[in-house]
């Protein structure tokens, strides 16, 4: 342990407290939305209005200003769930499981808009709203992870037998989803013929992917945002009988 | 001689004598264990029905139906696994005893495969006849379900163990552990439909082998933890 810096571990001590994490992050909100609005502002109208169309599909290929940092940040938020879950399962941190909790419907959604604008594109491209492509099949599964995960929380009366019931779903999970990538990608070698593919451009230039990176970080900065302030309210129900919770709402009535 | 908690000795007869109790309540209602082999059955008969009793279309589609509803018979199984045991008190006994839950889970798991992944397994290049499945494709069919069964057992055991305190189960149990079980169909049934097509079918059932072995030593972990929330919960 004596290799681990001071601050670290102080940090890390101060995680266990929701309270800490609630009077922390409080004035983080505002400057982490207004970030994300500004990124994705620019980006979105670059990438939509002012980025050259692409060779082969035309303006149809602008949706993935959407639908790439989408489908990132879908697979990155079951990663992040099952980080919080190996967090509260070892350490029994609770904010662990107040992130995982606001993370999986976040997650969720933005696999269901990963899933929408990659159907939305395929129209165009594919003559199709719906192919059985390895991606599209593993991101489909990845939407039913999450919505089981959902499901189990709901269904578990208790709040902390829920998260680590869906702490140790989350972790089954996540060994799971490079398996089934994989044997998704295998099963579409041996039935699919290859006639359908994304024809990109071979290599973007940059007026087309600076506005995709300003999008990219938008969107990670977005999910942020969504989690940190879903967190802050997941503390304050959970922690709505401590006395400093019923403080803050005193102090906010008056 | 008694042996002390915790040594090997002890260990292996908490397994055996759990292997034995689970099969004798299992073998104790014959009804209860033929339900979904009977459900397997009508599920298959559904198809011809349905579909298309054209021997060329039922040849073409067999593995796949024969696989979907092994996955679906395996599911109703599980609702009941943990079940009655929470109810009468022996789960709680079973997870407050000084060993390791580990081996108790393995046997439990073994003996519920014993009565629903092995008769699956053997009835199935039957009913695989009665949709035309090619003769070269049996045997692989057979391997594959052999192999791919207790990994199916063993991940809806983790499903089963989370959900053994609700009183909402069923539905939430097949949406938890439903998409567990892709790679396992997708691996059986490339098997046999290779071997259908006349090509080596090794590839796909040693993978199902490695996921096999993979699942025996790690999931037994999530099961014992499940559990341990399950009877807290309850």
């Amino acid at each position: 342990m004596k290799y681990i810096p001071d601050g670290l571990r102080r940090l890390w001590h101060r995680m266990g407290s929701p309270r800490w994490f609630y009077e922390t992050t409080g004035s983080w909100v505002p400057w982490l939305a207004a970030s994300a609005a500004l990124l994705l502002g620019v980006g979105t109208v670059w990438g939509l209005a002012y980025a050259p169309p692409d060779y082969l599909q035309g303006d149809s290929f602008r949706i993935i200003y959407i639908h790439v940092p989408a489908a990132y940040l879908a697979q990155a938020g079951y990663m992040l769930m099952a980080v919080c879950g190996v967090v509260l399962l070892v350490w029994r941190m609770k904010l662990a499981d107040m992130v995982m909790a606001t993370v999986a419907p976040v997650g969720a959604a933005f696999t269901f808009l990963a899933l929408a604008t990659g159907s939305i594109w395929g129209k165009p491209t594919w003559g199709t709203y719906w192919i059985w492509d390895a991606r599209i099949t593993s991101v489909l599964i990845l939407l039913f992870l999450y919505l089981g995960i959902m499901g189990l929380r709901r269904a578990i009366e208790r709040p902390e037998a829920a998260g680590r019931a869906c702490a140790i779903l989350a972790i089954v999970g996540v060994i799971n989803i490079p398996i089934i990538k994989y044997s998704v990608d295998w099963w579409m070698t041996l039935h699919q013929p290859a006639t359908f593919s994304v024809t990109s451009a071979p290599a973007m230039p940059p007026v087309m992917w600076i506005p995709l990176l300003l999008n990219v970080l938008g969107f990670n900065l977005l999910f942020a945002v969504s989690v940190i302030q879903g967190t802050r309210t997941e503390v304050l129900l959970r922690e709505r009988r401590t006395r400093w919770v019923t403080d803050l709402c005193r102090q906010e009535r008056a | 001689m008694r042996a002390s908690p915790g040594s090997e000795a002890s260990l292996w007869v908490l397994f055996r004598g759990q292997l034995r109790r689970d099969l004798k309540l299992a073998f104790g209602q014959p009804s209860e264990l033929a339900n979904p082999l009977a459900f397997f059955v009508v599920v298959i008969t559904l198809f011809p029905l349905g579909v298309s009793p054209e021997p060329g279309v039922l040849a073409g589609m067999a593995p796949g139906v024969l696989w979907i509803a092994a996955l679906l018979a395996t599911l109703l199984g599980l609702e009941a696994l943990f079940r009655r045991d929470r109810d009468d008190g022996t789960l709680e006994q079973m997870v407050l005893r000084a060993q390791p839950l580990y081996l108790p889970v393995v046997a439990r798991m073994l003996a519920h495969w014993m009565v629903t992944g092995l008769p699956l397994t053997l009835l199935a290049p039957v009913l695989g006849g009665m949709l035309n499945l090619a003769p070269e494709a049996r045997l692989p069919l057979m391997l594959g379900l052999a192999l791919g069964t207790p990994v199916l057992v063993l991940l809806g055991g983790v499903g089963a163990a989370l959900t053994v305190g609700l009183r909402t189960g069923g539905v939430l149990l097949a949406l938890l552990v439903l998409p567990l079980f892709v790679p396992v169909l997708i691996l059986g049934v490339s098997a046999a439909e290779l071997a259908g097509s006349g090509l080596d079918p090794t590839g796909p059932l040693l993978w199902l082998a490695a996921g096999t072995s993979f699942a025996i030593t790690t999931v037994p972990f999530a099961i014992a933890a499940a559990l341990r929330i399950g009877v807290e919960t309850g």
